[in-house]
């Protein structure tokens, strides 16, 4: 039972703490949205210097081996400081699917691009009739001599517009909800017959819509067994979920922040509103429902450990119950508690409310997750 | 970071919850899984049990009678009593006045009171709240004045709970009315059985009687029956409050009684099927659970935090605990109470009477539900926690 970081994990910590201290404060994070893309090529090569692109990567694939704690204070870090940078995109989903489900081969044409920063990812995976479901899947895979032929539409990828790279699922066989018959595929974006509709996100970040018509692809282009992809999708999308997790934390932290200071600050009627015992209340049902968040978030990374796939899951989806719950709260008295200024564009705090309203809706909202929880009996 | 306990820990949770299973007696357990009140002799027979084991007082420090273990294991004793169940150490001797004993009193004073109160042969309760005197508590006009080498005591106490059986009391007195609130206020201790202590019940709203009015009409009270120093009391009130942080979640209570709802539940049918079926139930089951799972991990990090730094500094996550173990406790009565339906209606006029089960068990659900209303008030109100985490985390 121990909840402290090791002393290389605190010292990670304090280098992306100090790092992001350094270079994305507010005003240079409008700058790097103002970028081609939507955010900075230099921020993504000072990470990849860093060595934190190529954090969870096996030694022998070029990386530094770290887990999920490492994943985890990375996440929480980016939250803090609004990141537009495609970490979860590039390194954690796609970077994910290579590292848990990737030949030797993939890994070695494919990892080393993302780890020097030099290529970002993207994860196609939403169709419009999908939702959170993750095998829901109508765009097909078909089979032609050795290699596959990919038709259909993926929604809202993040990071899609720009990326280099795909991961697409795709179906091989049955029908679109079957559980088994679905592949997980590597699209070069520029492939003949990908056509990528780009547009910002509500949280300042970059998405595509994407059409595959006639996609060919070579064998090689399948990651894992392409008649059953579904259990790695899981595993992933998991992992994903828990960076959310963590990520939403950072955010809330930051929000009660920076929000304790503003109201310590602005005066009305003569006195601090901090001084306000209705604000001071709700401040501290803000904290309360961070902590909840957090002490949930270091549950889901560790939970991915567990040997019981059910209690996995469950546990993951209970994380995802929490931080949904605080975000919203936490999120929206943020905006409250600033009053007027709260809703313009030029202060923080409504992007950090607008990211973690994304997030809640990003891998399953907290009705989506309440039901897996107990549809799987619940926790006790 | 690491979730798992050592075998050691889980080696020992195993020892605890076989002694549960040898040594609580059946009958206490149940009236417990019932939600029924227990006669004074049932919990005096169960802690006397726990005594001889040397688990009576098992946080106190080693010289006085403590066990030595490790902050994980006080976590997993807790959490295997409440989920037995089986009744926690009396608060008021054993987690209250017995650290302010022998943190604060005399060599004397720790002989006399501390083996008393590990086998519960002085029952103690609290003198704290008055009727004008509640959350503002440093207000309290309770009097004790110095004649000769007595105490002079008059005034009056409220909400003290099962005064009823109690042989000790101890005691927040004013005894410099000219200082500031806080600092004329001393920590005294008395038989209640002395001349001049008054005990009058309280019925509360679910129709028990554990919490009483105490008058004191010039009780006298020996000079050295002050613990520490004079005027220093509400300094030890602070200690003795600020002492149990992590128990107060009740992340075990809240478990086992999730635990009695799913299984009412897959019984009592509605509209066809069981309740636990009913998806807007289960939904409010199942955010519970969410909840309490939290909370159990803030509860983690808090003991693992103590565990290791040691309890100097508390961890600012402790001051969740009260706020959602309290919200967690009301909803699951309140579960339970939407599980029973209609059948929560009848009102056993005897079930209080620990002798006289006229009715099904069922018939405790509601009073469980209104009795519980306390556990956000209790202990300094939820609006008070607050109040201590804008200022003490928030600096507001």
């Amino acid at each position: 039972m121990d909840f402290d970081l090791t002393e290389e994990q605190r010292l990670l910590k304090d280098s992306i703490d100090g790092l992001l201290a350094d270079a994305y404060d507010f005003d240079k994070r409008k700058l790097y949205m103002k970028e081609k893309g939507g955010w900075s090529r230099a921020m993504w090569s000072k990470l990849a210097e860093q060595g934190l692109l190529g954090l969870p990567f096996s030694e022998e694939d070029g990386g530094f081996g770290a887990g999920g704690v490492e994943t985890m204070i990375v996440m929480e870090a980016m939250g803090r400081a609004l990141v537009l940078e495609p970490y979860l995109a590039t390194v954690v989903l796609s970077g994910g699917f290579l590292r848990h489900g990737g030949s030797a081969a993939q890994k070695a044409a494919h990892l080393p691009a993302i780890i020097d920063g030099s290529k970002t990812f993207a994860f196609a995976q939403l169709e419009k009739q999908s939702r959170y479901d993750l095998f829901d899947v109508a765009t097909s895979a078909k089979k032609k001599g050795d290699g596959w032929v990919i038709d259909g539409e993926k929604f809202v990828v993040l990071n899609g517009e720009n990326a280099d790279t795909l991961i697409v699922t795709a179906r091989t066989s049955g029908g679109q909800r079957d559980k088994s018959g679905i592949g997980v595929f590597i699209v070069p974006a520029d492939a003949k017959g990908v056509t990528r509709k780009g547009y910002p996100t509500q949280d300042g970040l970059h998405a595509a819509d994407i059409t595959f018509t006639g996609v060919e692809v070579g064998a090689d282009a399948v990651i894992g067994d392409a008649a059953n992809g579904l259990p790695l999708i899981e595993r992933v999308v998991d992992e994903a979920r828990i960076a959310l997790c963590a990520e939403a934390v950072g955010l809330m932290d930051e929000s009660l922040k920076t929000t304790v200071e503003y109201i310590k600050t602005r005066k009305q009627f003569g006195v601090a509103i901090g001084s306000f015992q209705s604000l001071q209340h709700r401040a501290s049902d803000m904290f309360v429902a961070l902590e909840q968040a957090r002490s949930m978030s270091m549950f889901a990374t560790m939970a991915a450990e567990f040997d019981d796939a059910k209690e996995r899951a469950t546990s993951i989806a209970a994380a995802k119950v929490q931080i949904g719950k605080s975000a919203k709260f936490v999120g929206q008295q943020s905006v409250q508690l600033h009053g007027g200024i709260g809703m313009t564009m030029e202060a923080k705090i409504g992007h950090y409310f607008k990211r973690l309203s994304m997030i809640e809706l990003t891998f399953g909202d907290t009705d989506y997750h309440m039901r897996r929880v107990s549809e799987a009996g619940g926790l006790i | 970071m690491d979730l798992a306990f050592t075998k050691e820990e889980q080696a020992f949770r195993e020892e605890v919850r076989q002694f549960f299973k040898d040594n609580v007696p059946p009958e206490t357990r149940r009236k417990m899984v019932e939600g029924r009140h227990l006669s004074k002799d049932e919990m005096v027979t169960w802690w006397r049990i726990l005594n001889k084991k040397g688990w009576g007082v098992s946080h106190w420090p080693t010289e006085y009678g403590g066990t030595g273990w490790s902050s994980v294991q006080h976590y997993i004793f807790n959490e295997e009593l409440q989920a037995y169940p089986a009744p926690q150490p009396l608060a008021f001797g054993v987690s209250m006045v017995g650290p302010v004993i022998y943190t604060f009193g005399n060599e004397e004073q720790k002989k006399k009171y501390l083996p008393r109160i590990a086998n519960v042969d002085d029952w103690w309760c609290q003198g704290f709240s008055e009727p004008g005197s509640g959350s503002d508590l440093a207000s309290l006009k309770t009097k004790a004045e110095r004649r000769g080498d007595k105490w002079i005591i008059n005034g009056q106490k409220t909400w003290t709970t099962l005064a009823q059986h109690a042989d000790m009391i101890f005691c927040l007195c004013r005894t410099d009315p000219s200082a500031k609130k806080q600092m004329g206020i001393s920590f005294i201790v008395f038989s209640m059985k002395s001349k001049g202590v008054t005990v009058r019940p309280i019925q509360t709203i679910d129709g028990g009687r554990e919490v009483n009015e105490v008058f004191f009409d010039d009780v006298e009270v020996p000079i050295e029956n002050l613990i520490g120093e004079e005027n220093k009391g509400w300094d030890y009130a602070k200690f003795l409050l600020g002492n149990e942080r992590t128990g107060i979640a009740r992340v075990g209570v809240s478990k086992e009684r999730i635990r009695r709802i799913k299984e009412l539940a897959a019984k009592v049918e509605s509209g066809g099927r069981p309740v636990l079926e009913d998806p807007s139930f289960r939904e409010k089951l199942t955010a519970c659970e969410v909840e309490l799972k939290a909370l159990e991990l803030t509860q983690l990090r808090v003991v693992a935090d103590e565990g290791k730094h040691g309890k100097g500094k508390p961890n600012p996550a402790s001051s969740v605990l009260k706020i959602k173990g309290s919200e967690i406790q009301q909803t699951t009565t309140e579960l339970l109470m939407e599980v029973i339906g209609p059948f929560a209606a009848p009102y056993d006029v005897h079930g209080d009477d620990d002798s006289n089960e006229t009715m099904d068990w069922t018939a405790q659900i509601a009073p469980s539900y209104f009795n519980n209303r306390k556990v956000s008030i209790y202990g300094g109100s939820n609006e008070i926690q607050r109040n201590i985490i804008a200022k003490a985390v928030l600096g507001l």
